[in-house]
This record gives C-alpha cells, structure tokens and sequence, in this order.
C-alpha cells in the first residue's frame, strides 16, 4: 500500500466517522423535535435557533454530572461497557458505500471507508458484538435490574438476528454477492430490491428495530419493568456513550436498509443526469458532481430512515416480551424461510421466463 | 346506561387475518401521528407570549387609592387576621395635620409588608377588607426572586401608582384582547403592567 493510498484511506475513515457522529448527535435533536411534532407540541426551540444547539447542550450536561461508579461494580468493565457499545456501533459505518467514486487527479477514490467483498457479513459480526457492550455494562453494574435488562437484550437481539440473517440470504441468492459496493451497483437506476423482496424489507425493518433496542422493541430499558434497564446505575457521560450508540446503530441501520433495498445512492434517471453532466462539466467535475447528487440522496434516503424509526416510536406501544419473543421466533423466521423459498423457485423457474419474454 | 354515542361493544371474536398480522393497525397509527405532524402546535411560548388569565385571577397585592390618590387601607388588620398563612403585617399610624391629601382616614398603615413565600394567594384579604384597600392584581404575578431580601414586600411596592392605576377593566377574553391590541397602539396607558422590580 503506497502513501497515497493510506492517506486516502484515511481522510475517508475520518470523515466518515466524523459525519456518523454529527448525524447521530442532530438525530437526539430530531427525536425531540419529531417527538414534539407528533404531540402537537414544538419541541426544544430555546437553545440556538429551533433549538439547533441543544445536543450541544446536552453533551455539555453529561460531561459535567458526576463520574459515578458503584462500589461494588466491576469497575473495569463498568468502563468497558459504554466504550464496547460505542465502538461496535461506530466500526459497522466503515463499509457503508456513501456514493460511488470521486476522480481527483486520476484517481477514483471510493466514497467508502473499505471496499471489502464480504462487506454485508462484516456488518452482520459487528452488530452480533454490539450485544457485548450491554451485556458486559449490565453486568458490571452489579444490580439486579441492569442484569435482568442486559439479559433480556442479549436475548432479544440473538432471536431477531436469526430472522435478519435469513431475510438477508434472499437478497443474497439475488447479487449473489456479499459486497455492499456490488449489492447497491447492481441496483442501478431504478432497480431497487424492494421491489422484488418486499416481505424481506418487512422482516429485515422489524428485525432492526429489534437489533437497535428501540421501540416496539425496546424492552431492555423498560422503564415501568426495569428503572433503567441495562444503564440503571450509568450516569455522566457513561450514559450518554450508551444514549449515543444508540442514534449511531439506528443511523447505520437505516444506512444497510437503503443499501440493501432502496438502491443506496442510485435513483431514477441518474444515467441521463450523468451524462448531460459529464456534457456539460467535462469528464472529472462533471462525474463528481453525479456523485455527489447520489451520495445526497443516499442520504435522503437514510435520513428518511432514521425519520422512520421516530414516526413509529411516537406511534406503537411497546410489546410484552412473550409477544416479543413468539413474534421473532414463531412468526418472522418462518416467514423468512418462506421468503426464502419464495426467491429460490423465482429465481430458478420465473427469472428465466421473464428474461425470455422481455427478449 | 348510554352517556355518550361514542361508546363501543366490547367483544372477544376471534381477530382476522389482517388484525392479527398487526401491520394495517400499524399504518393505521403511523397515518393518525404523521397528521399531528403537521397540525398547529397547541404551545404557547411563555415568555415572550402569556396567556390571558382571566379576570378574576390572584395574582400580585395592590394597595389601592382613592379618586384622589389618599391611601384607602386603616390598618385595621382584618386582612392580617383573615389571612390563613400569616403572610401579613402592619404597624399603624395616626395621621398628622396636613397629610389629608395623603391618607384617606385618620388612621393608616405606616408599614405594610406581605411576605410572599407565605402568601397562598387565596384572596381572603381581599375580602375582609372593609375599605376596598387590598386586591390581588388579575395581570401581574409576584416576580421570581432570587434573593431573600426581595421576599418581603412593603409599601413601596404595594402602593398604587397614580400614573398607572390598577383597573380590572377585561372581564372577559375578547375585552382582554381588545385591551390588548389598543394597549399595544398607545390608546391606553393606564393599564400596561407597573415595572416590577
């Protein structure tokens, strides 16, 4: 790897990290706000203009309450708890495709930390590890509510993986590949995935909900079962690398779903757009700034997402965790092994049909 | 027994298909909240905005004048006796030769303190009060205080001012607007809230 490269590499990490951590520090705003909306109320509007500084505000809070530690915790995974739960959170960004590639001086530089051909697997270990950074922090609190909620999203998260892993292999029997960069090109155009695997979005979107603890599914923190749940005994700061996970798993997830399902960076009539670009800006400005228009609506799309996971938190109850439990294990696996099923005979029996008939 | 027509059987059949796959009650849902989405907001933003409260609101004391400007208030000490908090005090005075402009009786209240971390605001001066002294003010609350010395209210905060007198003009909301509205084109003055220190 030469020097270029490894620079390269990592402004691009950098930057991606960075805007990760600035979309999931304005989604706290935006729950809020949406959370206001919905309640016919305005939200925080006090701090800065529409209330634009107050995770700033925020952050300033949790950094200046009092670094408490239980004394009979485990205090070194007690640590080691929020800093697993943020790092797990942060290390599936790397190999979101953001956009295709940038030309800068004869070099395509991919808007992407790591083009990895195993992209959609790397994703799926680091999100099993997320489970790490609770199940350790619950424990380590050395209370008997943090362990029962530490448990219970150890639980919950094992049981909506194995439904999310099996909605995903009928994508997966589709690309036939694993890489996210090759899964959201061979969507190009208009040819989104939800489409053709709508019952997998459904299964997919449910299972996320319950791989990012939120509601319906956020039964690891139910306050009216279990004060805190698994951060019952975190304060300052500590909580909030909890709280921010959080916003960073439910912004990378929205990232997976519209890479897997609604074509990443790719939209409608971009191959006309590129080209009366690249007609009118010259071969490089005018491919840049084609990239450019499919990384912003990669991330309408994403945004769009995240705005998702508010509207439907400020709508559904919580479930009851044997309603939980029966929906992940009785109702979304065999439906997934359905849709499974389903793709296979189409891909074998209706895909050559269809090709033959559209020839 | 039917209270309203809004009322439901409940019943226990069993659900359909499309009730037990949950998801239309959940685009149901999703469908009501992104209505208030966008509907007006019900908040009114405090400070810079208050609300009308009414007429007969218990707000601040006022120490009430005259017609022309003499004290009304005896310190006969009915407030003190009716209050249920103890919130009131007073020490008497007679009134000297040559202060009929300045006291409406012979006797007056020298000092006149309500302490307002007392005060319940009940109203029960306001109606012992046999000259029409003592009111609580519809428009105006007693200020946050910050420091113990701003608790204790005297005369010199109680006292009417005769270029600002207190007058329950708005009785009702559409007066109140009304007064409102000429308030904020200068035509009267004499009910826009005193400074409150």
């Amino acid at each position: 790897m030469d020097l270029v490269e490894f620079l390269v590499k990592t402004v691009t990490i950098v930057a991606v990290f960075g805007l990760t951590l600035l979309i999931a520090m304005y989604s706290t705003w935006a729950e809020r706000k949406v959370a206001g909306f919905i309640q016919d109320r305005s939200g925080p509007n006090r701090a800065g203009w529409g209330g634009l500084l107050q995770p700033l505000a925020d952050a300033g809070k949790m950094f200046f309450k009092e670094d408490f530690i239980p004394a009979l915790a485990n205090k070194w995974l007690f640590i080691a708890g929020p800093s697993l739960a943020m790092l797990t959170a942060l290390l599936a960004s790397a190999v979101i495709p953001f956009g295709s590639t940038f030309r800068i001086a004869g070099h395509e530089v991919a808007l992407q930390g790591v083009e990895s051909n195993i992209g959609i697997l790397y994703v799926f270990g680091v999100v099993a590890l997320g489970v790490y950074g609770i199940m350790v922090g619950g424990w380590a609190s050395n209370n008997k509510f943090s362990l029962l909620g530490a448990i219970r999203a150890a639980s919950q998260n094992i049981s909506y993986e194995v439904a999310m892993g099996l909605s995903l292999i009928a994508i997966l029997m589709m690309s036939s590949s694993l890489s996210l960069g090759e899964i959201v090109a061979q969507q190009h155009g208009m040819n989104w995935n939800i489409f053709y695997q709508p019952l997998g979005f459904i299964i997919f979107i449910t299972c996320s909900f319950a791989e990012c603890n939120r509601v319906p599914f956020d039964l690891p923190e139910c306050e009216t079962e279990l004060v805190g749940g698994y951060h019952t005994e975190y304060g300052s700061m500590k909580l909030g690398f909890y709280l921010f996970a959080e916003y960073i798993n439910m912004f990378i997830s929205s990232a997976i779903i519209s890479v897997l399902y609604f074509g990443g960076y790719n939209y409608p009539g971009m191959d006309f757009v590129y080209a009366q670009l690249v007609k009118s800006f010259g071969p490089d400005t005018g491919h840049n700034i084609a990239t450019l228009i499919g990384t912003a609506v990669f991330f309408g799309k994403a945004l769009f997402f995240v705005f998702f996971y508010m509207w439907v938190r400020w709508t559904i109850p919580r479930f009851r965790y044997d309603q939980l439990m029966n929906l992940g294990w009785k109702k979304l696996i065999p439906l997934a092994i359905f849709n499974i099923i389903i793709t296979g005979a189409a891909v074998l029996f209706l895909k050559p049909v269809i090709t033959a008939w559209l020839n | 027994m039917q209270l309203t027509n809004r009322s439901k059987q409940v019943s226990n059949k069993e659900m359909t298909l499309a009730e037990r796959a949950y998801l239309p009650a959940i685009a149901t849902g999703l469908a009501i909240t992104i209505k208030h989405f966008f509907s007006k907001k019900v908040t009114i933003q405090y400070p810079e905005v208050k609300r009308y409260l009414g007429p007969v609101f218990r707000g601040r004391h006022i120490l009430k004048r005259d017609a022309e400007g003499r004290e009304r208030c005896t310190a006969c000490g009915l407030c003190a006796v009716a209050c249920p908090a103890e919130a009131i005090s007073m020490v008497a005075a007679e009134r000297e030769k040559g202060e009929e402009n300045l006291y409406r009786e012979e006797k007056y209240a020298a000092v006149y303190e309500v302490n307002m971390l007392r005060c319940i605001f009940c109203g029960l001066c306001e109606e012992a009060c046999p000259k029409q002294a003592v009111y609580l003010r519809h428009d105006e609350f007693v200020p946050v205080f910050t420091e113990r010395d701003q608790v204790i209210w005297g005369k010199d905060l109680l006292v009417e001012d005769m270029n600002n007198r207190y007058t329950r003009e708005a009785w009702t909301k559409e007066e109140a607007r009304a007064l409102d509205a000429k308030r904020a084109s200068g035509e009267v003055t004499n009910v826009v809230p005193r400074a409150i220190p």
